[in-house]
């Protein structure tokens, strides 16, 4: 009987809150400047949902799953897990039972020198278990995202497919029971086809062992698919926060809008032939004063550029909220 | 590569119990080969360096069972008996300017040549390797400290620093090989650090780490695999080395002391004697020869055999 099944998680409660995570990356010989990679965030990540975070090379999203790990320590705000402070209230090696992570990178998230079902038993292992008991997890947990662990089992890394050993991270992350798993742009550098496969494996295995997802992606189609709400971050900062569907129909951040203009269409009629936003996100060392994006924003007002607008604080599941001076006299977006 | 890596023994089989969730196409099942049965494939298909093992190991041999295999005394002196050529009286090779046989003096001199190639190269590893191992995981200032430290030795070329040290201390066997493994532990320490960072900024360590390792585990079961190899690469490299600057060290005086038999220091006493009988004065040169080339060959050959991406 797997004892995830027996707990009465209220769907609903929240399970991660961030508040306010800082980090910045100093810079070496620049006299104090540093990378504000993540800039003061919050959010909070409900019992049982997905929550999609997303936003261009470069906006946070990777030092964020970190720093909700605790790989890498915040240097400002506070982070709670099932109503207990890290660090505090909880230790970080208990939040690291209970919240996993799968990187991007399916052949360097392997170690090469060691057969797959060592590395799936490895993380019950250092986490006390008997070796016997490690395997014995490890191979349920092969089994459980499609892979047949006699057969894959003993293999090294080189001698699978990339959705195959994308499979063994997932099956490394849930070989510790955690309640919740970050997803680091997991599919992003599999073929379509293959892509789809291990979407549907996350929707099943979420279903199953009752997870809690935070999903983070550059591709909007994928977190759609996926999210239940939706984080768009730009800069180290969160610019819009909301339900999946209300943010695709009616974006009110213009960063937001921009990002769901620039998928490309499916329809030749509604192929765009400007791209809605140009030019590179701003040096992250210096972020612009006021909003963050004016530089970029067709929108943008002289109080943009001085005022740094205030994200609304989120309250219900149906919060849709945007750190924009302009959100309400914005004509609305034209979008599918 | 990928045909030496998977060799296919088997039928496909199907796919039993896949939890409940669609299972992509099983490729056939192969017979599935670690990284260390690969190498050994590899090595065993590689006939060129398996001779020069063979040539290796013979030396080895030849050193471990000098009581056995030599026809003489290696320390019996003869007066009449100097400096003869092949052959004279039961003397194969001769004997030296003291009329000692010189195959005898030549199968002892190996064992303290390859015990000076090898017994250096082995504390080099094991202390260089470990430094570089904590300082490239470590990083940062800790990592900046020994590897500035390694530098300062690293700046000396290895023939001068091991003269160097091996003089200061004063000549003796012991003394050599502490010199030579002085000299040895830097370039080991930077094959150590050079590995270590690069397996450090792999995901897996990361994803370790999200597992509640702590660091010695993450280096014990995630690192050391992965640096060994290339440990392993440098320190056979590094034998013919130290066979050569051990039997430099000898020539010099600054080795094995007289009238232990020493391959380096043979050469040293033979040589005002090169126009006597010179093809007897060579035999000590031609053995650090064989010997340093055959361990270089060979070293070339587990490189081959282990540098494999993948």
């Amino acid at each position: 009987m797997d004892p995830r099944a027996l707990r009465s998680d209220d769907a609903g409660d929240p399970l991660l809150i961030a508040r306010d995570l800082k980090k910045h990356f100093p810079v070496k010989g620049s006299g104090g400047k540093a990378v504000q990679a993540v800039d003061g965030v919050s959010f909070m990540v409900r019992k049982g949902e997905t929550l999609g975070i997303v936003g261009e090379s470069g906006c946070g999203k990777s030092t964020l799953a970190r720093l909700l790990l605790h790989l890498l320590v915040p240097d400002a705000g506070e982070l709670l897990f099932d109503g207990e402070a890290v660090g505090d209230g909880i230790t970080v090696g208990a939040l690291r039972r209970q919240v996993q992570i799968v990187f991007q990178d399916s052949y360097s998230s392997l170690n090469p020198r060691m057969p797959v079902r060592d590395s799936v038993a490895f993380g019950p292992f250092v986490q006390g278990k008997p070796k016997g008991e490690a395997r014995r997890i490890a191979r349920d947990a092969l089994a459980r995202v499609g892979l047949d662990p006699n057969l894959f089992g003993p293999r090294y890394p080189h001698e699978l497919s990339g959705g195959q050993k994308q499979r063994v991270n997932i099956a490394r992350a849930l070989a510790t029971g955690p309640r919740m798993v970050i997803l680091d742009e997991p599919v992003s550098a599999l073929d379509k086809s293959i892509e789809a496969q291990v979407l549907n494996l996350l929707r099943a295995l979420k279903r199953q062992l009752n997870l809690t997802y935070l999903f983070i992606s550059h591709d909007l189609n994928t977190v759609r698919y996926l999210s239940d709400r939706v984080l768009v971050m730009y800069l180290g900062r969160v610019v819009e926060l909301g339900p999946v569907e209300a943010i695709y129909a009616r974006p009110t951040h213009p960063y937001t809008r921009a990002l769901l203009a620039s998928r490309p269409s499916m329809d030749p009629a509604r192929r765009i032939e400007r791209p809605p936003i140009t030019g590179d996100p701003p040096n992250p060392i210096a972020p612009p004063a006021g909003c963050r994006f004016h530089t970029r924003c067709p929108f943008a007002e002289p109080v943009c550029t001085i005022v740094d607008p205030p994200l609304a604080s989120w309250t219900g599941s149906q919060t849709h909220i945007a750190a924009c001076h302009l959100a309400d006299r914005l004509p609305p977006a034209h979008l599918a | 590569m990928a045909e030496l890596n998977a060799v296919i023994v088997s039928e496909p089989r199907p796919l039993a119990g896949a939890g409940g969730v669609e299972a992509e196409q099983i490729p056939p099942a192969t017979r599935v080969r670690g990284y260390w049965r690969s190498v050994g494939f590899r090595l065993w298909h590689d006939r060129a360096t398996l001779a020069f093992a063979a040539v290796v190991l013979l030396i080895v041999l030849a050193a471990v069972l000098a009581p056995v295999l030599a026809p003489f005394d290696p320390y019996k002196e003869s007066i009449v008996g100097r400096l003869k050529p092949f052959g004279w009286r039961g003397h194969l090779l001769g004997t030296d300017e003291l009329g000692r046989d010189m195959l005898t003096r030549l199968l002892y001199g190996g064992r303290v040549s390859l015990l000076m190639g090898v017994v250096p190269v082995l504390v080099a590893s094991l202390i260089g390797g470990l430094l570089g191992i904590v300082g490239g995981f470590l990083g940062g200032r800790a990592n900046t400290a020994i590897m500035r430290t390694m530098d300062v030795f690293y700046a000396f070329p290895s023939v001068l620093l091991a003269v160097a040290i091996a003089g200061a201390m004063g000549g003796g066997m012991a003394n050599g090989m502490l010199a030579l493994s002085l000299v040895f532990i830097p370039p080991m320490c930077r094959v150590a650090e050079t590995a270590t960072t690069q397996v450090r900024a792999l995901d897996f360590i990361e994803a370790a780490r999200a597992s509640g390792a702590g660091t010695l585990t993450i280096i014990r079961y995630h690192v050391l695999g992965n640096v060994l190899g290339p440990v392993f690469i440098y320190a056979s490299s590094l034998v013919s080395v130290s066979v050569l600057l051990a039997s430099g060290l000898s020539f010099l005086g600054l080795g094995v002391r007289p009238p232990v038999p020493d391959w380096g220091l043979m050469l040293s006493t033979l040589r005002q004697s090169i126009y006597v009988v010179p093809y007897v004065c060579a035999l000590p040169g031609v053995a650090i020869f064989v010997t340093s080339i055959c361990f270089n060959l060979v070293s070339d050959g587990l490189r081959a055999a282990m540098d494999v991406r993948m």
